[in-house]
């Protein structure tokens, strides 16, 4: 995971004003994550149970989908874009997303885990 | 979602008025007293082009399967692909080469009828074109001894959706049906909510199967997650086939969907379908080896 991130996402909320200063994506409660063929950067991602957290999502070459079934989202990623999804975890433990638009050989590989502690 | 296990779906398959036979093998005469109508061979999954450590033997595996139907003692009226003719490749010149010698191959089938749909691997990169220009419609209906046959693609729109216009042409021929006719979808992804989070679905399946709901006497047949596979939506069976490349894992015994499981000869794991057609639909499973 990028630290900078995590940083950004730990002290959301109770901090915000400590976010303010990094880059772009780095709002309170915003965590960034890259598609490419054929993983997601990062492919774990850490929250808290019971804390609102938006995913960013972007794409660095073509169309990919983010589905996370547990949490009943889907959407598209594209290319130089950033769509935002927000979510607040009302269970703990690991729940798998993944890429549900077929985008080549690794497609079937191109997935994460979401990791809600507490 | 649970597996329906085989006791299981032979009783709910008992209420619907169907019937299978699985783990037999070929050349048995297995339907002997049913006198079937007709039967029909199902082979899925045989991504032509796939090299790798699943199956070493990739480049047989069909021809192998080929000599197996060919040998089948009843010829059957015809030949059924399931999707995912070839492995996926983003060369377009590359794809359509494989679909071109996959042609070449499966002209050995000594039955002549033979119908061809795509899977992802053949047709989400490109919305079915090459499949298009080698293999024609990717959904289609056409009838066989009293018997309807529809074709649905699930494949072409890389997000794994049947669509509101192919719906919209769904529900206009389901029209023309009555309700008791003999119905049989095919297609290559699983209708229904198998393990979504393996995206072993079709986004708007559900959609087909509400269409399908009123027809008394449908039946689903299908490839994609490589195993024999058996599940009712209601009065609906949904059977999956085995493919001719490398086994995949039990639906949803991990949270992610793992690699191919180890080749184990002993679970068949390859292989393709007989299917009979009468008043009951009695599927045989044809295993092929490898060497
Ligand atoms: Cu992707």
């Amino acid at each position: 995971m990028n630290r900078r991130h995590l940083i950004a996402l730990l002290i959301g909320g109770s901090a915000a004003g400590g976010a303010i200063g990094l880059a772009r994506a780095a709002a309170p409660g915003e965590i960034q994550i890259m598609a490419s063929k054929f993983e997601f950067t990062p492919d774990t991602v850490k929250v808290k149970r019971g804390e609102p957290v938006t995913l960013v999502l972007t794409s660095i070459d073509r169309i990919h989908g983010f589905k996370m079934p547990d949490f009943g989202i889907r959407i598209d990623v594209m290319p130089d874009e950033e769509r935002r999804v927000t979510l607040t975890p009302d269970k703990a433990g690991s729940f798998v997303f993944f890429c549900d638009v077929f985008c080549g050989d690794g497609h079937e590989e191109m997935s994460g885990t979401l990791v809600v502690e507490g | 979602m649970q597996n329906t296990d085989r006791r299981d779906f032979l009783k709910l398959a008992g209420l619907a008025g169907v019937t299978f036979t699985a783990g037999l093998f070929p050349g048995l005469e297995v339907s002997a007293q049913m006198a079937p109508d007709f039967h029909f061979v199902q082979i899925s999954d045989t991504h032509w082009g796939y090299k790798g450590p699943a199956n070493p033997d990739a480049e047989h595996t069909l021809e192998k399967a080929i000599v197996t139907v060919n040998g089948l003692a009843k010829k059957p009226d015809f030949i059924v692909f399931t999707g995912d003719l070839t492995h996926t490749t983003e060369d377009g010149a590359e794809r359509r080469a494989r679909m071109k010698r996959f042609k070449e191959i499966v002209s050995a089938l000594n039955v002549k009828d033979v119908r061809f749909m795509p899977g992802e691997h053949d047709a989400s990169l490109d919305k079915g074109a090459a499949f298009k220009e080698f293999f024609g419609a990717t959904h289609y209906t056409f009838d066989h001894k009293g018997v309807h046959f529809i074709a649905l693609d699930n494949v072409s729109d890389p997000g794994a959706r049947l669509g509101d216009e192919q719906l919209a042409w769904l529900a206009a021929d389901l029209k023309q049906r009555r309700p008791d006719d003999r119905i049989v979808v095919l297609t290559h992804r699983p209708l229904f909510d198998l393990v979504p989070s393996w995206d072993w679905t079709t986004a708007d399946g559900a959609k087909a199967i509400d269409l399908l709901m009123p027809y008394r006497n449908v039946v689903v047949f299908y490839g994609h997650i490589h195993q024999e596979h058996h599940h009712m939506t209601g009065h609906i069976a949904h059977h999956a086939a085995k493919s001719l490349i490398f086994p995949q894992a039990t639906p949803g015994t991990q949270p992610r969907r793992p690699p191919p499981p180890p080749f184990d000869a002993s679970l068949a794991p390859l292989g393709t379908r007989d299917v009979s057609v009468s008043s009951t639909v009695t599927m045989t499973e044809l295993p092929v080896t490898r060497t």
